[in-house]
């Protein structure tokens, strides 16, 4: 197991709904409860390709 | 009632295609011999990183999930965007998990779940627990995308009552039990792509043409807080209260960690070349979770836009299904609606079509093979697979046709609960072998048992209800064996969650009690090294590369 499989724990940060369950600030309209849940895809995906890359397959 | 022509005409166009792709795809990539399951079932599990993005695209985001998350969004807010969280967990989640059952899966010839529950614990019963779970879960999942598939055709002015309303449904399923026969899982990976192309077009398209119209995005969540506050009920509003946080927060878990146990995910993964082919897709599947976000905020558009769902002519009640449908139909041109009702309905056959397929191989090689004729040919199991394959397919219009589409959407949500059962038999079973066999069948009855005595006391006021409304369980009825330990707590939580603790406690606890006994075990067939095979390795299972 390597360390950086630690990272796939991260986007579970999604489930503290109660830090961004807010109206405000909104971005392009969309109240911070949407926006903040969009960024958390990009995360998400950065923290799997960096597991991805950093972790070779080869026993 | 009046037929829409034009959305009708460019609907049948594009059907007709994939309907051609359908019967080609029999030929598409293929080595000869279709009468192997590996090639019927799992496409001769040589699927490149585009295709399997395509298929496991095809297979998770379904027309059921372009309709029904924004009708949710449409009717209760917020909660129904726990699609996103959930998408967004699911892929480091499975990460790890899912190479490991890629691997073990492809040194042992495994096809389903089941028969790597059968290799590890060395018990057809536990395996078949695992399969008649899988089959009875999917058999609601795809009569809900005919739910989607319905809500286009009765959208498209093909409303008719009776049984004979259902008839424009059946013809197209007809049509795809025909080609899946014949093509195996090539059929569903070669129509993807169409439909991932359509639906994409089509939600760009939504995405930049909606704002712009009802008066950008800010207006449209603006409506949709207007429309929610006018309501008597509580639980609805754009932002979650206080007493559905948990429920919002467990479902997203709960459905993320249940959706690689559904035997069509698995099927999809099974069917791919390797196991960077799996972790390349679990980096790109996410680009559908932004569309599926994007989709969701149209139920909030069809608010702004005033949209009315129309009246189901075979039950006579509103269909909310149809809010999506009936959306594009105000807000855009005739021939574009067409597009992106094939969109829906083609994103209806795909996911149809794999699931049909994956519970056809559960049942052929845990049910049948297991218990049925030991003795079979791969031909044999083959021709049981394409037959199996129809039955599940019928008995999923039977759901439609002789059941109220309402009832089919809560026999998905216990769907959900149920297969949510199985993660310790597999899940867990891929790290280690400490659960005793019989901890885990105890586990399963248990968390079984709890789930729908749970489910059963949950009314919907909404439709009148008395049992099986809803998956929200309010804390106060929470009851452990009469036990009410939260009694007073008005917070929701998701049932399937509640039963996966009450499943792994019983499992412990039997596990640790038996082990103190020194109860047989049963016997494990594959090694540490299993799990970490890939793609060239000379211990891969001869069936599934002599025909590379």
């Amino acid at each position: 197991m390597s360390r950086w499989n630690v990272l796939l724990l991260v986007p579970l940060l999604v489930l503290v709904t109660p830090v961004f369950n807010l109206d405000e600030p909104r971005m392009f309209g969309f109240p911070a409860f949407y926006w903040v849940q969009f960024l958390f895809i990009p995360l998400g995906v950065a923290c799997v390709a960096v597991v991805y890359l950093k972790t070779g397959d080869r026993r | 009632m009046t037929i829409r022509w034009v959305e009708l005409i460019v609907f049948a166009l594009l059907f007709a295609l994939v309907t051609g792709l359908g019967f080609y795809a029999a030929r598409w990539k293929s080595v000869g011999a279709l009468n192997h399951l590996d090639e019927w079932g799992l496409g001769g599990r040589r699927f490149g990183s585009w295709i399997t993005w395509f298929l496991i695209g095809g297979d998770l985001y379904t027309a059921y999930t372009f309709v029904a998350v924004p009708a949710l969004m449409f009717g209760a807010g917020a909660m129904g965007f726990f699609a996103l969280p959930y998408t967004v967990l699911v892929y480091p989640l499975v990460f790890l998990p899912l190479v490991r059952l890629w691997s073990v899966s492809r040194v042992h010839g495994y096809v389903t779940p089941a028969d790597f529950v059968a290799g590890r614990y060395g018990s057809d019963t536990l395996a078949l627990l695992v399969a008649i779970t899988g089959i009875v879960a999917t058999m609601p999942y795809i009569a809900l995308q005919l739910a989607g598939l319905e809500a286009v055709l009765r959208t498209m002015g093909l409303n008719g009552s009776g049984l004979a309303g259902h008839l424009p449904l059946f013809v197209a399923f007809v049509i795809l039990a025909l080609y899946t026969y014949q093509s195996g899982l090539r059929a569903p990976a070669l129509i993807a792509f169409v439909k991932d192309t359509l639906i994409y077009l089509v939600i760009i398209a939504a995405v930049v043409i909606l704002p712009a119209k009802l008066g950008g995005w800010g207006s449209i969540f603006d409506a949709a807080d207007a429309k929610f506050n006018a309501t008597r009920t509580p639980s609805d509003g754009i932002l979650l209260g206080a007493n559905n946080q948990l429920q919002y927060v467990t479902l997203a878990l709960g459905s993320a960690l249940a959706l690689f146990l559904y035997p069509h995910a698995v099927t999809g993964a099974l069917a791919s070349r390797s196991r960077n082919v799996i972790k390349r897709n679990m980096v790109a599947l996410p680009a559908y979770s932004l569309l599926l976000g994007l989709l969701a905020l149209l139920g909030y558009a069809a608010i702004a836009a005033h949209t009315k769902p129309i009246v189901n002519a075979a039950t006579g009640r509103p269909d909310s299904n149809t809010v999506i449908p009936m959306l594009f139909e105000g807000q855009f041109s005739s021939w574009f609606a067409g597009i992106a009702f094939a969109a829906i309905g083609i994103g209806a056959l795909v996911p149809a079509a794999i699931m049909s397929i994956a519970a056809a191989n559960l049942w052929t090689r845990n049910i049948y093979k297991s218990y049925l004729r030991r003795d079979a040919t791969t031909e044999q199991e083959c021709k049981q697979a394409k037959i199996a394959s129809l039955v599940v397919k019928f008995g999923a219009v039977a759901f439609i046709v002789f059941i109220d589409p309402q009832y089919a959407i809560d026999l998905q949500l216990i769907g959900g609960v149920i297969i949510l059962q199985t993660l310790p038999m597999v899940a867990i079973a891929l790290y280690t072998r400490w659960f005793h066999v019989w901890g885990l069948v105890a586990g399963w009855v248990a968390g079984m048992g709890w789930g729908l005595v749970l489910l059963n006391g949950i009314p919907n006021p909404a439709s009148g209800k008395q049992h099986f409304g809803g998956s929200a369980l309010a804390l106060n009825k929470l009851s452990i064996v009469g036990w009410h330990p939260f009694a007073g707590s008005p917070m929701q939580i998701y049932v399937g969650f509640v039963a996966l603790i009450g499943n792994l406690v019983v499992a412990v606890v039997v596990t640790i009690v038996l082990r103190r006994l020194r109860v047989f075990n049963g016997t494990d067939e594959t090694t540490p090294a299993d799990y970490h095979e890939d793609e060239g390795s000379p211990r891969l299972h001869p069936a599934s590369t002599l025909l590379r």
